[in-house]
């Protein structure tokens, strides 16, 4: 594994040598500036975007939805119904795009995978013993190789956060490497649940761990764990996204999951993608909203837009 | 020893959700009195501002619906209590937005706390005096009930600042609509007083929301509204708005239109019995099977 780091590290073979190596690298990291970040993330929210670019925005946005239902009352007639809906969010208007993907838990993805079709929906499992992440390796193995068998095409796996937390960064880079070849060609997500990590600098070494590891996205939650997805956290994770890409030439993603509910927080979003990351990260193959209810809001804003009247809520469906 | 002391003048602001916010625009306009004398700046609302109040009073409305008739009569006959607490203060509002003397602006005060209990009455009888059972041929036992509409948009009277707004807004209430209100344009202060006894006596949150601004700016907003089941123009007699285009912009999801009158009703003349409540009912039949 080789792989070009910030500052003057440009190989991660010393630092991923031991524990107390991967730990240098990471502490060694600069620290983020908690107050500025929170700042920047607030001056971002202000910013105001005129008609045309709202418009693309909000179709823009609805492609970057990862349609995501994870409850223990999800039946295979609700996935499909979901599953509808991101292929077609609103049937009366061909014009909408189809959502970039569906989310669900591992039992529910053969049922997925044959209601999206051929429509370019991707199906997306969360594995790794979701949200908690407490289990042994070879049962999140397992769980992972179980949903890409079934034909998932994406894996959103979670980081053990005790792990993390008590410094062994080494267990959690041996974990992301393990999942990701389990993954075969399957898309990476690695969950970091930064409303667990405490601090920014947390954050910010958790993202670095992730794509060192090969994650293809860096998520921020589970949606299981208040606080979700912040601005601030995802500002410094697209922020890890960046200079990777300047690093190592590689592209990767970010996704953002957790209390994004209306259509103005996602236009948010997209700002601080659009300024942190740049404007070639907006696309959905670079970033995704993980949501569900986001949808609705997204569908009844664009409608806004085009009929010049605010819309009636029960006109979508609820899921 | 005279005191210097200055005024601490109040801030009047929209009330949406049970909060008192300013307008998200940031605009004011001037409210004079009758002569044209300065009396204080009002929020100006905006389409925004329209659109929170909306989602607010829809969030609301489940729930005062569900509350017991005895229990929104308990709540609007509080609204009464606190107004008679405050009376003074809203005689010399209503004197001086309407340019009344002491004693008729009493009696319009007075009207408009005696509707607040006159409404708060029907809250367990309209269902009564409107519903029923229906004669029907074939073994069932038939029963109409009202209900309510939803939320209603009502714009209110432009000349009767209180006992007009209490005449427009109580009765909407009763059968457990919410309400999104426009505020008369030029005499709003007592309708800005009137939302804090409201926010303090028992109304929850978000069933009342009231807007101060431009009748002309915002009443088109409500009307084009989809989330919006009744529209009361009431209070566009004596404005500059297109009462035809709201009610076209309100056909759009057939919404139950109280038209405007050709001139303003005698509000003091008395309170209009339990038209008003049935205007924002709809009526609920129910067949249930009874056997031979």
């Amino acid at each position: 594994m080789s792989l070009v780091l910030p500052g003057d590290v440009t190989d991660l073979t010393d630092a991923t040598a031991s524990d107390s190596a991967l730990q240098r690298f990471l502490h060694g990291l600069p620290g983020v500036d908690q107050v500025g970040a929170e700042k920047r993330a607030a001056t971002l929210a202000t910013r105001s975007i005129k008609r045309g670019s709202k418009r693309w925005a909000l179709d823009l946005a609805i492609s970057m939805v990862d349609l995501t239902t994870l409850e223990g009352a999800d039946t295979p007639g609700r996935i499909r119904s979901l599953c509808a809906k991101a292929v077609r969010p609103d049937p009366s208007d061909p014009q909408v795009p189809s959502a970039a993907a569906v989310c669900v838990y591992p039992d529910l993805v053969g049922t997925a995978v044959e209601a999206v079709g051929g429509s370019g929906v991707q199906v997306a499992s969360v594995a790794t013993a979701f949200p908690s992440g407490r289990s042994s390796l070879d049962i999140k193995l397992a769980d992972t190789r179980d949903a890409v068998a079934a034909g998932a095409d994406e894996i959103d796996m979670v980081i053990d956060r005790g792990a993390f937390l008590t410094g062994r960064y080494g267990q959690v880079l041996e974990e992301i490497v393990a999942v990701k070849e389990a993954c075969g060609d399957a898309h990476l997500k690695v969950i970091l649940e930064t409303g667990e990590l405490a601090t920014y600098d947390n954050v910010r070494r958790a993202s670095w761990l992730a794509l060192a590891g090969g994650g293809d996205f860096v998520k921020t939650s589970t949606g299981k764990v208040s606080p979700a997805s912040t601005l601030p956290v995802t500002l410094v994770m697209l922020e890890a996204v960046r200079d990777f890409a300047q690093l190592t030439g590689e592209i990767r993603g970010v996704k953002s999951a957790g209390g994004i509910r209306t259509a103005k927080d996602a236009l948010r979003y997209l700002v601080l993608v659009n300024e942190v990351a740049g404007p070639e990260w907006l696309r959905p193959d670079r970033y995704r909203f993980g949501a569900s209810s986001l949808l609705n809001d997204l569908l009844l804003q664009r409608t806004k837009q085009l009929t010049g009247v605010y819309a009636d809520p029960d006109r979508v469906t609820i899921d | 020893m005279a005191t210097d002391r200055l005024d601490v003048r109040k801030t009047y602001k929209l009330y949406l959700g049970g909060r008192f916010p300013r307008s998200e625009s940031g605009r004011t306009f001037e409210i004079t009195d009758s002569k044209g004398r300065f009396l204080a700046n009002a929020a100006r609302a905006s389409r925004k501002d329209v659109r929170d109040a909306v989602v607010a009073a829809r969030k609301a409305q489940q729930g005062w619906a569900a509350a017991t008739a005895y229990n929104r009569g308990q709540v609007l006959y509080r609204v009464a209590e606190l107004l008679e607490g405050r009376r003074d203060q809203f005689v010399a509002e209503v004197a001086a937005a309407e340019g009344l003397s002491t004693r008729k602006a009493t009696s319009q005060v007075d009207a408009a706390i005696d509707r607040w209990v006159h409404y708060a009455g029907w809250t367990d009888k309209y269902a009564q005096v409107d519903g029923g059972l229906n004669p029907v041929a074939g073994p069932y036992f038939d029963l109409s009930v009202p209900e309510p509409t939803g939320v209603v948009a009502a714009i209110a009277p432009q000349r009767s600042s209180l006992l007009g707004l209490t005449a427009v807004l109580a009765p909407l209430l009763v059968s457990g609509n919410t309400a999104v209100v426009v505020a008369s344009e030029r005499r709003a202060l007592p309708a800005i007083t009137l939302s804090e006894v409201l926010a303090t006596s028992d109304v929850p949150g978000g069933v009342v929301n009231l807007l101060t601004g431009h009748v002309t700016e915002l009443a088109p907003v409500l009307a084009g509204h989809l989330d919006v089941d009744a529209l009361d123009l009431t209070g566009c007699t004596g404005t500059e708005v297109d009462t035809e285009e709201l009610e076209r912009l309100a056909a759009e999801n057939v919404k139950r239109v109280v038209p405007a009158p050709a001139e303003e009703p005698a509000f003091d003349a008395g309170p209009a019995g339990p038209a008003r409540i049935l205007a924002f009912c709809e009526t609920k039949t129910v067949w249930h099977p009874k056997g031979t």
